[in-house]
């Protein structure tokens, strides 16, 4: 292939806030006629919103647009809505299929881009009747399909085709538009199988080959380096590299990917072999939607901090959630040496696990009841605390309840105006206290806490992070905290196991080098652990 | 200075009222307004505020136990008791029960009482396995399954073989379209410790009675299950991670809720003076929403304090109405058509605030 020089994509020093918090530090690329860009990064490293830049998202102008300028085919440009970047020729294949099930491949392919000729009631009435060119439609599809070398019928319902023809059908959808000149893929392969994928990849490299550009999103490494021309690597909304795929390995992509530096909390003495297994997992199975969990075997041991690291999507959040029965799943686990029932929150409970659920708003709190109510509700409906009998019936005892919370209140410094102030009036850290001081009065044995420190500010943070050290230290509660954040993995656990495509990819020290945890998190090398 | 200080004038003398409006919210203030101005108009046209007052208090103790109905389900999460017919219904063959054994005064009231409740506990059972299968949609589905089941009792009532002749017709078989409970249980508690003050008659017994069920339900509130109950209403995705089993505690509500509109049937029979069969218990759930709706309960969160507060303006207005309605124009509908706008009116406003928030 002869490489071109002819530049289709510049973005200049591109930047952008969102409410005082900046997302995208300067960042320039740039993407040549027919070369495939890749661009690498963890969740919230600002791949999205540099795409939904480049789309004129309305969510980027309804939150003060973006500073930077952004030149296509030469020409500055200014790109306001979705239908200006089509209008240009950018086009993209989501992650997630826009096709309608009940419409053919043809239509899909051709919806709202319509085929037509005319027909004497359109002569009167104009052309939203005109009648629809099915043999035109039928024949632009067979192009598009046969572009991709894909044998389908044009004629078949979407509803029963495979997922990896879904995502066919999507670019050709893409490649039938005429104008075509830059394709964005974002994560494509990530619901693919790895034939398809595979396969998925030899039609980018053709495409490329035939003039369009492509800039690629993944976080699968080896694809990356298998046919990228160039790559750039995103962290934290800085363009930490920009390099030719000869001149980099996919470890230092992994390192540069990662690359946060540590400070470690003082380590704890005795060593972990020692220790008895106090829960064990089995080939746990968890149907959590986004969060798919496929097999994952586990040993924690009693009294430590084990962490749960990955990306998001990849099923680090469905591990909790499915052993704490709240969503369905498969495999066994056994806690102290017995079954613990799948699919039962109430058994879970009562056993003695407790869950600080990732959706903090949505399943962690009632959000219009009071502080000291939310501490309380599940002790009272698991173990019957809290509460004072009066003959046959029992009814909450308010002033023991009221005790507990302002002690709670005091022992987790919650900012609140008191125990009767509803929950939602709280700020997201000291939420967070209220759903830690929830599972306190459930005391606990062993406490999952999911992503404890999303959406709560910075000092917030580092306190909530100290409560659960400080929880495991004092009571010797164990505790396997699930987070996206891998320096806060490292700053706190004994062990980070790190999940890929619903599976343990491999447990690390958390001292371990960042170029372990990246290949580990883009699903690599999981046959050396 | 002087005009920064102005501003913070104005803005000091306008807080306490937006506050007011806030916490008490615009709709109910209208509807205050409204029976303030209609009991204004009232005493321009000299009728007596003591019989409207009296009135006001025998409404009350006939409807305030069917708004009551609308509390737990609110509660569990399942909206506007729109089933409230099934309850009635069954509140109905208590009565005619109690009839049939020719029972007579407090006995007859309680007895029929005692008779419905079981038919409610277990239509409410039903009624709760369906409401499970059709969740984010009880209110539409709720409102026909109460029009559904008033139509297909309209056969019951005709074929249920009852042979007392106070209720029988006269020729062939069935039951008639309003059955007097003279002589039964007609004002049985709104005489109970009856007694006047300044021309005004209080029902006691009947103010007893709502009262006594008002502190059972919030004794209810108070227990394990009652705290799980609002839990699920809530946040139902909390009461699962907390091990509560969310729908059986919606058919704990929704059972609660049939039994209340049973014994809400009664008590408002007992003061109306006959038992409506057939194709009246059609509206009444919208009646009983719109009193909860403008005592401030919203389709999320409801408290005692609403269905008093609400029953008691919602029935205000419409006993003052009347006679002013009356006075004023002599069309003889005017009163029931301001019903009717009330209380749909408040209905669609509580539908449209939910799709606001959302």
């Amino acid at each position: 292939m002869e490489r071109n020089d002819k530049l289709v994509l510049e973005m200049k020093n591109i930047a952008k806030e969102y409410y005082g918090n900046k997302v995208l530090k300067g960042i320039n690329l740039s993407v040549r006629e027919g070369e495939i860009h890749g661009i690498v990064g963890e969740n919230g490293a600002g791949k999205s919103t540099l795409m939904n830049i480049l789309f004129g998202m309305s969510v980027i102008h309804s939150t003060g647009g973006f500073q930077g300028s952004i030149e296509f085919l030469g020409k500055p440009v200014t790109i306001t809505s979705p239908f200006d970047a089509m209008a240009l020729g950018i086009g993209m294949v989501h992650q997630e299929f826009m096709l309608i099930p009940g419409y053919s491949v043809t239509e899909n392919i051709k919806l709202n881009r319509e085929i037509t000729k005319e027909n004497f009631l359109s002569k009167i009435l104009g052309p939203p009747i005109r009648t629809l060119d099915w043999v035109a439609m039928g024949q632009d599809a067979r192009n598009a399909l046969s572009k991709l070398e894909m044998d389908i019928d044009e004629w078949v319902k979407i509803a029963g085709l495979p997922v990896g023809h879904m995502q066919f059908v999507e670019i050709a959808r893409e490649l039938d538009k005429k104008n075509i000149k830059l394709l964005v893929f974002d994560e494509p392969t990530a619901v693919l199988t790895e034939s398809e994928a595979e396969r998925l990849l030899s039609t980018l490299r053709r495409l490329a080959e035939s003039g369009i550009s492509i800039l690629f999103i993944t976080h699968r490494l080896h694809e990356i380096m298998e046919v990228c021309h160039n790559i750039t690597v995103l962290r934290d909304g800085v363009q930490v590299a920009t390099k030719p795929r000869s001149e980099t390995t996919l470890e230092e992509l992994a390192r540069l990917m990662v690359g946060h530096t540590i400070e470690s909390i003082a380590k704890r003495k005795t060593s972990l072999e020692q220790r008895k297994t106090i829960l064990k997992v089995r080939n746990l199975r968890v149907l959590m939607p986004g969060e798919t969990v496929y097999k994952v075997d586990l040993e924690i041991k009693e009294g430590e901090i084990f962490g749960i690291g990955g990306l998001a999507g990849q099923g680090k959040i469905g591990i909790a959630n499915g052993i704490m029965g709240l969503y369905d799943s498969y495999g066994s686990v056994e806690f102290e040496g017995q079954t613990l029932p799948l699919n039962h929150p109430r058994e879970a409970v009562k056993r003695g696990l407790a869950f600080l659920s990732e959706d903090r708003r949505g399943v962690g709190l009632l959000l219009d009841m009071s502080v000291e109510m939310n501490i309380v509700a599940p002790a009272i409906e698991i173990q019957k605390k809290f509460l004072k009998n009066l003959g046959v019936f029992s009814f909450l005892d308010r002033t023991q309840i009221r005790q507990f919370a302002q002690k709670m209140i005091q022992n987790l410094d919650i900012r609140c105006l008191g125990p009767e102030q509803p929950v939602k009036r709280l700020s997201g850290g000291n939420q967070q206290k209220v759903c830690i001081a929830k599972a306190l009065a459930l005391e606990p044995k062993l406490l999952f806490v999911s992503e404890p420190t999303r959406g709560i500010d910075i000092g917030a943070k580092k306190r909530v992070l100290d409560t659960l050290v400080e929880l495991n230290q004092t009571s010797g509660m164990t505790v396997v905290l699930t987070s996206s954040e891998l320096a806060e993995l490292r700053s706190i656990c004994d062990r980070i196991a790190i999940i890929s495509e619903g599976r343990v990819m491999g447990i690390l020290q958390p001292d371990a080098e960042d170029a372990q945890f990246g290949l580990l998190m883009a699903g690599e090398y999981a046959e050396r652990q | 200075m002087r005009n920064g200080s102005d501003t913070q004038k104005t803005a000091s003398f306008f807080d306490p009222i937006q506050r007011v409006i806030r916490s008490f919210g615009l709709p109910r203030i209208i509807i205050i307004l409204f029976l303030l101005s209609l009991w204004v108009a009232a005493a321009f046209l000299s009728i007596p505020f003591p019989a409207l007052l009296s009135d006001t208090f025998v409404r009350l103790g006939m409807n305030t136990v069917l708004t009551l109905s609308m509390l737990p389900a609110i509660l569990v999460g399942t909206g506007l008791f729109f089933g409230l017919p099934l309850g009635i219904i069954c509140g109905l063959l208590g009565g005619v029960m109690s009839i049939e054994l020719n029972l007579k005064g407090l006995t007859a009231f309680f007895a029929a009482i005692g008779f419905s409740i079981p038919m409610a506990i277990l239509v409410g059972y039903g009624y709760g396995l369906l409401l499970n299968r059709v969740k984010g949609s009880e209110m539409t589905v709720g409102t026909y399954v109460g029009f559904a089941f008033v139509s297909l009792m309209s056969f019951g009532w005709v074929t249920l073989p009852f042979k007392n002749p106070e209720m029988a017709w006269a020729i062939g078989k069935g039951i008639r379209v309003t059955v007097s409970l003279e002589g039964r249980f007609s004002n049985v508690l709104n005489k109970l410790w009856a007694f006047e003050v300044y021309g005004i008659r209080i029902p006691t017994g009947a103010i007893v009675f709502l009262g006594f069920l008002c502190f059972l339900m919030w004794l209810f509130l108070r227990t394990r299950t009652g705290l799980a109950l609002q839990e699920c209403g809530m946040n139902p995705k909390f009461a699962k991670a907390s091990g509560i089993d969310v729908d059986r505690m919606r058919i704990v509500g929704t059972i609660i809720s049939t039994i209340l509109g049973a014994i809400g049937i009664l008590a408002y029979a007992q003061g109306f003076g006959f038992l409506q069969l057939y194709e009246a218990p059609m509206y009444m759930g919208f009646i009983a929403a719109a009193a909860i709706l403008i005592g401030g309960a919203t389709l999320k969160t409801a408290k005692i304090s609403h269905v008093l507060i609400g029953t008691f303006l919602f029935q205000g207005i419409l006993v003052v109405a009347l006679p002013v309605a009356n006075t004023v124009a002599t069309l003889g509908s005017l009163a029931e058509i301001s019903r009717i706008i009330v209380s749909n009116g408040i209905i669609l406003y509580a539908l449209a605030q939910k799709g606001g928030n959302e």
